[in-house]
């Protein structure tokens, strides 16, 4: 079966005996790691289990010391790695703009790409106009609030069309009124878009808003996954009203 | 009194010598440019690309290429000077290039003068960059060039510093390009190779004259560079 993306089958990244080990410590090993086309996975554990390192090396960021990844069954190699990683998008915790305007920031994947002026500054007004902050396209990228910048910063990311996003607490260092509104924001893009997500995070309020299934990671392994129901119980699976003040200590 | 009364003629014999456009104040003033130019230019083109691979690459003896970095950019212009001579005197290993005494001598002496200032402020400048900024800009599909290009992007602010500070390091040495260019007249004389020659003649307004002028010079382009440099970055 093949999908408007041209996403074939039901598994769309796969990781085999995945093996990382920095400095003689091992980060993680983990036997199998998939995503399924369309779903929405929250990765939680403590801080130090290595759901960023993992990430990193799922979004073929970090060379894993052992192990291989497939990408809708195709095998990263040092030869398809770029045209792999630009089927897919990341958003870290901290925005990283670059030193130019949102507009800019917004385009540089596509200018990357080789996407045609008039078509990547369309897509780009499109993202910002629905992320709330077209009107702010001509400022530098430094002089944004922290929640504009994290906007800025998923526009970049959605503007590439990716097969797979990942999401790395890409809340965490948001005030709270600003989460809850990127939260339902962000939430009603992934079910429009349905794009494959791997989403990272501390909060586990955040988690029945956003993902289908959770992976707990503890000390370099995933030592349970299943259903948002299953993994955190019935109660906790219905999204319902963020609590404020909202942190990790009322998590 | 005699020292203000030095600073003023010299003063006016400036003035004097910029309104009537003197032909050999032109021409060494040109020269100066041309060789301090020229050996910044060189020093960039080697400097940078070492710089980012020594912020950005981890190899065996990384920090000792650094520390040997760092060590010379404070390097003495004479000793820099007298090893060029020994390397490009007739007898030197590349005496045969009979490279001594000319302008190429002193690019070749401002250019082991600059390239660890450029390579060191190119250093500090990309480990400036949120070591994160590396994984997003990989992350936005950027290939090995395309990472390069943003990279130094983001560093140019500090690259422009390296570019001011061995500019400046190298325009306003003496040691060096008087041992090896050895002040020539018409060939190889500079300005501060001038300076040097007109006070141990004892012409002090002549020497504060050109002084004024290096000083204009020197102002006028690291003005523009670091006018370039600060219009994006205002303070908020």
């Amino acid at each position: 079966m093949i999908d408007q993306n041209g996403i074939t089958g039901q598994v769309l990244l796969e990781a085999r005996d995945l093996l990382l080990v920095l400095e003689k410590r091992e980060i993680f090993n983990i036997a199998q790691f998939t995503l399924n086309a369309g779903e929405v996975v929250a990765l939680v554990g403590p801080n130090g289990a290595g759901k960023t390192s993992l990430l990193l090396t799922l979004a073929l960021l970090q060379h894993p010391t052992g192990g291989s990844i497939y990408f809708n069954g195709t095998c990263s190699t040092r030869e398809n790695i770029l045209e792999l990683r630009r089927r897919m998008a990341v958003v870290f915790q901290e925005p990283l703009l670059m030193d130019t305007t949102v507009l800019n920031n917004v385009l540089i994947g596509l200018r990357i790409r080789g996407v045609p002026a008039p078509v990547a500054r369309k897509r780009a007004e499109e993202w910002l106009e629905r992320l709330g902050i077209a009107h702010l396209k001509g400022r530098s990228a430094l002089r944004l609030s922290g929640g504009e910048a994290q906007r800025v910063n998923l526009a970049r990311a959605f503007v590439l069309n990716p097969h797979l996003l990942f999401l790395d607490e890409p809340f965490s260092a948001l005030d709270y009124p600003t989460r809850r509104s990127l939260l339902v924001e962000i939430s009603n893009i992934l079910r429009d878009t349905r794009i494959t997500t791997l989403f990272v995070t501390h909060d586990y309020p955040e988690i029945p808003f956003l993902a289908d299934t959770v992976r707990v990671m503890l000390a370099g392994r995933i030592i349970k996954s299943g259903s948002v129901a299953a993994v955190l119980g019935e109660d906790a699976a219905v999204p319902r009203q963020i609590p404020a003040p909202w942190n990790s200590a009322s998590s | 009194m005699l020292v203000l009364s030095v600073i003023g003629e010299g003063l006016i014999q400036a003035g004097k010598l910029l309104i009537t456009g003197d032909p050999e104040m032109l021409e060494i003033t040109w020269r100066t440019l041309q060789v301090s130019g020229t050996a910044t230019l060189i020093s960039v083109i080697l400097g940078v690309p070492l710089g980012v691979v020594l912020a950005l690459r981890k190899f065996i003896g990384r920090w000792l290429l650094i520390s040997i970095i760092n060590f010379g950019m404070g390097l003495p212009p004479v000793v820099v000077g007298l090893v060029t001579w020994i390397f490009l005197t007739r007898y030197g290993p590349l005496g045969s290039l009979g490279l001594l005494y000319t302008p190429t001598a002193m690019i070749i002496a401002q250019v082991i003068i600059a390239f660890p200032i450029v390579a060191g402020f190119t250093v500090a400048a990309i480990q400036a960059i949120n070591p994160k900024m590396y994984f997003q800009i990989l992350a936005l599909g950027a290939n090995r060039w395309q990472l390069l290009w943003l990279m130094l992007r983001e560093a140019r602010l500090g690259l422009l510093a390296a570019v001011i500070a061995g500019f400046g390091g190298v325009i306003s040495e003496v040691g060096a390009s008087i041992m090896v260019g050895g002040n020539i007249k018409g060939l190889t004389r500079v300005l501060t190779t001038a300076i040097s020659l007109d006070v141990s003649k004892g012409e002090f307004e002549l020497a504060t004259a050109l002084s004024v002028i290096l000083l204009l010079l020197t102002f006028v382009i690291t003005a523009v560079l670091t006018g370039y440099q600060q219009h994006r970055r205002q303070p908020q």
